[in-house]
């Protein structure tokens, strides 16, 4: 086995009437490790796709090993030795670790002879920089032990040249940094090629050789990272300097609680420990930041706090009151929630961007009593007003909100939930898969607020964004909070050590 | 001592109900589970079950082989799986109300060239009788065991073989479970999912051909009372196993042989409710085996109702 160098020219890729790449071009040296950086939306993970036979390229030309090579359906890329590690796992969850590795070889036999095949599959494991349990399903494993699996399956399937798609995006710093440098070990001992797509530069600069930069589907720059800073690659990917303002935190969060949950509970699901938080309080004018690898319970905090899920036991107060959730009290109390995938758990997709906008408020008048009648005027008005403030960017505002990019119902989210006198917020995700513009623009009306004397709760898997927010920072592991401690001089490694649940 | 013995006629009386009325209810969760392991949901079975009995009973009258009807009957389960399987892997289309429509097709189809069969009798298949050593003709009835019975709890094994250790078996699990995966696998998962329905519903037509040539044995057209669609709750409360379907045929049979035995030994109050009592086990069921917010355990992935 060893590493093979690819090349692509000229690649084009149109859907429908949407150019996803024009005249893109890329050189992978055999046994390094290469970075495509680029935005959302700029082309990565298409270019990815058309080398592996994901999706056809309308034009270009491909060599592999210096060997012109056509590539029409996964299988030929197969047999030419790529492979890729995408994003969203392609594990089957209710089949087990082994069950994934034969099933994913090309020569499968007709009947399974599980004896020899898990034979087989324990030398193999003995000869990998990780272990991972064979014979558990891997729905059930840890997200992080999920990414070892399909780099496992990846190397099982001898692969010679390897693409990962965001692979740290779900693993803590300590697992991050240990993988990427076995990975960066295994071709620099001339096993395999490495590309990886990614945003975090920091990662760029550590472990990676080379990089080819995308924007907007057009080649954007290549060159070697020893000449390349992070001003440069930022400067290449959004094609203009961009100078990373961190958000000024101004005054010190008050004495005045505004959350408190104590010993709050939820049913498990299907293996998954439900919630257990003995206490977390959050101030006026405090960001308190939930770290933890994503499956922790986080997503179940928001639900619960969101009133998408209930409670077992234990109790939410806002202002010194219980809380439940519900609209009246959400609109009494001046809750705000800003979920993850906002298009999905805070809009009506086929609901037109005015009518999203007056989710909170549609059916009360100024005077805060309700209404039978819509003032369709006022809402209107009031739409302009968010759109023009918060520049949201959609073809009218009668247009479905579904309709919209990504950035911009965030915007409209961000705009709704932050309009009036918001006295708690919290906050999923924020800046998932926003562009760099619109990830420090979103962050600094997150801080403005706070600022203005808001609590905010900030859940998010960006470790780099809950140190750049908070006052204080919470770790949630298997839905318990085992860790608090304030954000000023927090060590990323410790936090790390937390969210894996160790002491 | 009457009352005991009631107790024991009862007792027995169900036994053999059940080994009868679950045979249906076997064969259609099994097609069902093959189906749904596949990531579709078929409801359409319930129409396959009325075609298959009536399949079973005219060719069993025409060539006077019972075995060729239980044949043909499967024939008949494919080839109108077939076309589900066919239907749904167009664009836009819902497996649950293409499953409604099948369904409806199915018992139409099977009313309408099943008129001839009504009256004339079919020869039907003989029962294997494991009680034949046993003094009493109650006992001896009841063990009268109809040979689809054991090949169903054949099936069953064979089923759960068959997803754990071939080729094909695991293919259709991820299929069901993981499109992303299959579509990464390079996995053809419209043909899974249309060979997965035609072989489910062809085990869905050994069902009818149970009902018209084992027990009741006879065609008619209120043969079915609904066990094509009983079972999709079944394999639900089975966790989509096929060894569990087996148990949960037991149980359902068990329960639909309850109104009939208390008959046995006069028992007269209550009749129609205690006819409704497979029913009543379909709702408590669901109601059991469903947590709000929770998703079930050992559920395919790609079901359109858990998605």
């Amino acid at each position: 086995m060893s590493a093979i160098g690819v090349e692509a020219f000229g690649i084009c890729k149109r859907f429908g009437t949407f150019q996803a790449l024009s005249d893109v071009s890329m050189k992978v040296h055999p046994g390094s490790v290469h970075g495509l950086l680029g935005e959302n939306g700029a082309g990565k993970s298409t270019l990815v796709k058309c080398l592996l036979g994901y999706y056809r390229a309308d034009e270009g030309s491909l060599l592999v090993d210096s060997k012109e090579a056509v590539i029409e359906r996964p299988a030929d890329a197969d047999a030419l030795g790529l492979g890729m590690v995408y994003q969203h796992f392609t594990l089957v969850p209710s089949m087990t670790v082994a069950e994934n590795l034969v099933m994913a070889r090309r020569n499968v036999p007709g009947i399974i002879d599980w004896k020899s095949e898990s034979a087989a599959l324990e030398e193999f494991m003995r000869g990998m920089p990780f272990k991972v349990p064979l014979h558990v399903p891997t729905g059930s494993l840890a997200a992080g032990e999920r990414q070892k699996t399909e780099i496992v399956k990846q190397l099982y399937l001898r692969r010679q040249f390897l693409v990962l798609d965001e692979p740290t995006s779900v693993l803590t710093p300590q697992e991050a940094d240990e993988m990427l440098g076995l990975i960066r070990g295994l071709a620099h001992s001339g096993q395999l090629t490495i590309v990886i797509i990614t945003h975090k530069l920091k990662e760029v600069a550590k472990f990676v050789d080379e990089v080819t930069v995308l924007r907007r589907g057009r080649f954007a720059g290549a060159g070697s990272v020893r000449y390349l800073g992070p001003t440069e690659l930022t400067a290449m990917m959004i094609g203009e300097a961009h100078e990373p303002a961190e958000p000024e935190r101004l005054g010190e969060p008050s004495d005045e609680i505004q959350l408190q949950v104590r010993d709050l509970r939820t049913a498990a699901d299907g293996g998954r420990a439900g919630l257990s938080i003995a206490e977390l309080t959050v101030r006026a004018r405090e960001i308190v930041g939930i770290a933890g690898v994503s499956g922790n319970g986080q997503k179940t905090l928001v639900e619960v706090l969101g009133g998408q899920q209930p409670i077992e036991s234990g109790s939410v107060d806002v202002g010194g009151i219980p809380y439940d959730a519900s609209r009246e009290q959400a609109q009494a109390r001046h809750v705000r929630v800003l979920p993850e995938e906002p298009l999905r758990n805070g809009c009506v997709p086929n609901m037109t961007v005015v009518d999203n906008l007056a989710l909170r408020s549609f059916d009360r008048d100024a005077a805060g009593t309700q209404r039978g009648w819509l003032d369709l005027a006022g809402m209107a008005a009031r739409a302009r007003e968010m759109i023009a403030a918060y520049g949201i960017r959609a073809p009218s505002p009668q247009a479905p909100i579904g309709v919209l990019s990504g950035g911009n119902v965030q915007r409209c989210v961000l705009a709704r939930e932050l309009d009036g006198d918001v006295k708690l917020l919290i906050v999923a995700n924020p800046c998932f898969g926003l562009d760099v513009k619109a990830v420090a623009e979103t962050r600094a009306r997150i801080m403005a607020a706070r600022n203005a004397g808001t609590a905010v709760l900030l859940i998010s898997e960006d470790l780099d964004e809950i140190m750049e927010l908070s006052d204080r920072i919470a770790v949630m592991h298997g839905g318990q909070v085992v860790h608090q401690m304030p954000a000023a001089g927090a060590d990323p490694q410790e936090i790390g050590r937390h969210m894996l649940g160790h002491e | 001592m009457p009352a005991l013995d009631s107790i024991a006629t009862i007792a027995v009386a169900m036994l053999a109900g059940s080994l009868r009325v679950s045979t249906p209810f076997l064969f259609v969760s099994l097609g069902e589970c093959l189906t749904e392991k596949s990531g579709r949901i078929n409801l359409g079975n319930e129409g396959v079950l009325v075609l298959g009995a009536m399949v079973a009973y005219a060719v069993s009258f025409e060539t006077g082989n019972p075995w060729v009807g239980v044949l043909a009957a499967a024939f008949a389960g494919m080839l109108l799986g077939g076309l589900h399987g066919v239907m749904c892997s167009l664009a836009r289309v819902n497996d649950v109300a293409m499953g409604i429509a099948i369904m409806l097709a199915g018992t139409g189809i099977a009313f309408y060239f099943g008129k001839p069969y009504v009256q004339p009798s079919a020869p039907l298949l003989p029962g294997i009788p494991f009680g034949f050593w046993l003094e009493s003709d109650r006992f001896r009835n009841a063990l009268l065991v109809s040979p689809l019975f054991l090949l169903g709890v054949a099936a069953a094994f064979g089923l759960h073989w068959f997803l754990r250790t071939t080729r094909a078996g695991l293919r259709i699990r991820i299929v069901g479970d993981s499109q992303d995966a299959a579509l990464a696998l390079g996995l053809p998962i419209d043909r899974t999912r249309l060979l997965a329905t035609a072989c489910g519903s062809a085990l869905a037509g050994i069902g009818g051909a149970f009902l018209s040539l084992c027990y009741p044995g006879s065609w008619n057209e209120g043969l079915s009372s609904g066990q094509g669609l009983m079972a999709v709750a079944l394999v639900v409360f089975a966790r989509w196993n096929p060894i569990n379907c087996v148990y949960a045929s037991l149980l359902f049979g068990a329960a639909g042989a309850l109104g009939p035995s208390l008959q046995t030994v006069g028992f007269t109050w209550g009749y129609y409710l205690f006819y409704a009592a497979p029913y009543a086990v379909t709702l408590i069921v669901l109601i059991a085996t469903s947590h709000g917010g929770r998703s079930l355990r050992g559920m395919p992935g790609q079901l359109s109702i858990g998605r």
